[in-house]
């Protein structure tokens, strides 16, 4: 547990970059600050690895005052991700990835061994590790930069900005192999970002900031979006909260059996089992949904084949939430959302008017105030 | 003209004895190699110094300054003052020796400053947040990157101080500046003409140990000799105001 209270960073010009801000980053959980730029977020995190010194405050990691360790010994215990990668040029990927074992006086065989592994952990080709940080994307580079925070197997992780500086595809595969990371490893970690969408998707628990460093929010995403706390917490949240917020909400909603035909039927086979709208759901052999298609539309002697198929619909999982069942329905040329089982086979169609009415019952997230241990301030 | 430069360069005459070429060549080496070493021992570790703790950057630009004192007119100067206080021909050798210094020393500040300075601040942040120590940073960190840029600055001290060290014949000292100045006073052309020359080449000659020296030291993450160079990795470029 990463525990702030009352740290106060004052610049000797007298800017207040963080004023007596208190929180507390539980373990094996993902806490992200977000706020405006000049909000302080990035300072509060460097404090926590002295890389700035407060001003005044304390803070601990684990019950340690992390003010009474030695700096360098304390941030070789703590994995460090920055926008970018902050990767050596000079050193081969492996060499980068294996910087603090070595640091820490692993020998050298052991160490980049080790460096190979974590590279397949977050998804690179190992052969990449004798590459230097100039041949990879960035992407490729932001990588590398976990791998090397997690050469240590740290307990406690700081990332700043980890994935801003790549295209928004690439980030949000990232975003994806990182979640899927920590659930497999648990380590407590303190991000700071600026997308709220990012600290939304990612965040256990969330601190928005602003400017003067001060917490104007700590709250569990689903209740940042349900409740704001002030003006510039919900200006800050931006448009479609109710609907991102359906995003922390899942609930089954009533599926229909919906008609299907094979990949490969005849058009007349599918114009048989199509409905009244002349839609008819079109599936694998192993019953995966593949796309909608309007026999009507095509020529009465085919087969049903790829290019029949009309891709507009997503699909949502049974289990998922109530945001990706309502966009099933929302996005499907057909009006009926495909809805699929966990391994991805067909469970059944809902409408969009019955994931409503199943929203309509659901209750708003809780007010905020028990769920957090928000020390006193 | 060129055919008695030709005669004087190959004649074995020439070549031989304490005022030969071959003797002067050494001692012409032999300048060059201490200045080297002294300004580098001072300039190395003041550029990294500079460029790790942002402090004293105005070192770097009086040091450029130094390049504007005339060399010849500081050597008569200094000569002049320790002649009376320094024994023998070490009255001579230490006024040429600190002229030559003096010149050496900016290129290999600036171009080890430059190089420090250059590091990517997100590598130097992350070196600190990884847990090394400041020490670390600069040995681990910051001299390799640095050293493209450090190397370039040597080179270019390498060949102002050849062309330079002539002058130390002028206060009667040896070194191929004595070809120059003996030709011109005795109306050889055929030496003054040959001496530059040699000059020359030695300086050409003297670039290529160190063009050497940076292959084998500079990573290749640094270079991009992995592959061809893009255009948006910084090139590799002289120091300002080196002078080659």
């Amino acid at each position: 547990m990463i525990r702030l209270d009352g740290v106060t960073k004052q610049y000797p010009d007298g800017t207040v970059a963080v004023d007596d801000l208190s929180l507390t980053a539980p373990d094996r959980a993902i806490t992200v600050l977000v706020g405006p730029s000049g909000c302080g977020k990035t300072t509060t995190l460097r404090m926590i690895n002295r890389m700035i010194e407060p001003t005044s405050g304390s803070v601990t990691i684990d019950g340690q005052d992390v003010l009474a360790m030695d700096a360098a010994q304390l941030r070789r215990g703590i994995g460090y991700v920055i926008q970018h990668g902050g990767l050596f040029p000079h050193h081969t990927v492996e060499r980068n990835v294996a910087a603090v074992p070595l640091l820490l006086g692993t020998p050298k065989k052991q160490a980049i061994t080790r460096a190979r592994e974590l590279l397949e952990l977050v998804g690179l080709d190992p052969a990449l590790g004798r590459r230097y940080p100039s041949q990879l994307s960035g992407g490729q580079q932001q990588r590398v930069g976990v791998a090397r925070a997690l050469a240590a197997d740290p307990p406690v992780m700081l990332m700043d900005e980890p994935f801003s500086a790549v295209d928004p595809v690439v980030r949000e595969q990232l975003q994806d192999e990182f979640l899927r990371l920590q659930g497999e490893l648990g380590k407590t970690i303190v991000m700071v970002t600026h997308d709220i969408d990012e600290a939304i998707k990612l965040g256990d628990h969330v601190a928005v900031l602003q400017v003067g460093g001060r917490i104007a929010q700590l709250a569990r995403p689903a209740e940042l979006l349900a409740h704001p706390a002030d003006n510039f917490v919900a200006d800050f949240l931006g448009r479609d909260r109710g609907y991102r917020a359906l995003g922390f909400d899942s609930a089954r909603v009533p599926l229909h059996d919906e008609p299907t035909v094979s990949l490969g039927a005849t058009v007349s086979e599918a114009a048989a089992r199509a409905g009244s709208d002349g839609w008819v759901l079109v599936v694998d052999d192993r019953r995966h949904p593949q796309g909608w298609a309007r026999p009507a539309d095509l020529p009465g002697e085919g087969s049903i084949d790829e290019r029949a198929l009309a891709l507009g619909g997503t699909l949502a999982r049974v289990d998922g939430p109530l945001r990706l069942v309502l966009d099933a329905a929302l996005s499907s040329p057909s009006r009926r959302g495909v809805v699929i089982d966990g391994d991805g086979a067909l469970a059944g169609t809902c409408r969009a008017t019955e994931v409503l009415s199943v929203i309509e019952t659901r209750e708003r997230p809780s007010d905020p105030g028990d769920p957090i241990s928000h020390p006193a301030s | 003209m060129i055919g008695s430069i030709i005669d004087w360069l190959t004649s074995s005459a020439s070549w031989s004895g304490a005022d030969g070429i071959l003797a002067r060549l050494l001692e012409h080496i032999g300048y060059t190699l201490l200045v080297l070493v002294i300004a580098a021992v001072i300039a190395i570790p003041l550029g990294l110094w500079i460029g790790h703790t942002g402090r004293g950057r105005w070192l770097v630009t009086a040091a450029n300054a130094l390049r504007a004192v005339p060399t010849l007119g500081l050597l008569f100067a200094l000569t002049l003052v320790l002649l009376p206080v320094l024994p023998g021909d070490t009255a001579f050798l230490v006024p040429s020796v600190i002229v030559l210094v003096l010149l050496a020393i900016p290129a290999i500040l600036s171009g080890t400053y430059a190089g420090v300075e250059a590091v990517d601040p997100a590598a130097r942040d992350a070196a600190r947040g990884i847990g090394m120590t400041g020490v670390q940073v600069l040995v681990k960190v910051e001299l390799p990157i640095a050293l493209p840029l450090l190397i370039s600055g040597l080179r270019a001290a390498v060949l102002q101080v050849v062309a330079t060290a002539t002058v130390a014949a002028y206060v009667g000292l040896g070194g191929l500046g004595r070809f120059l100045i003996d030709g011109l006073a005795t109306q050889d052309y055929a030496s003054t003409a040959g001496g530059a020359l040699l000059v020359a080449v030695l300086a050409l000659a003297l670039d290529a140990p160190f063009a050497l020296l940076e292959r084998l030291v500079v990573s290749p993450g640094l270079t991009g000799r992995t592959r061809p160079l893009r255009p948006s990795e910084p090139n590799r470029t002289a120091p300002a105001g080196g002078s080659t």
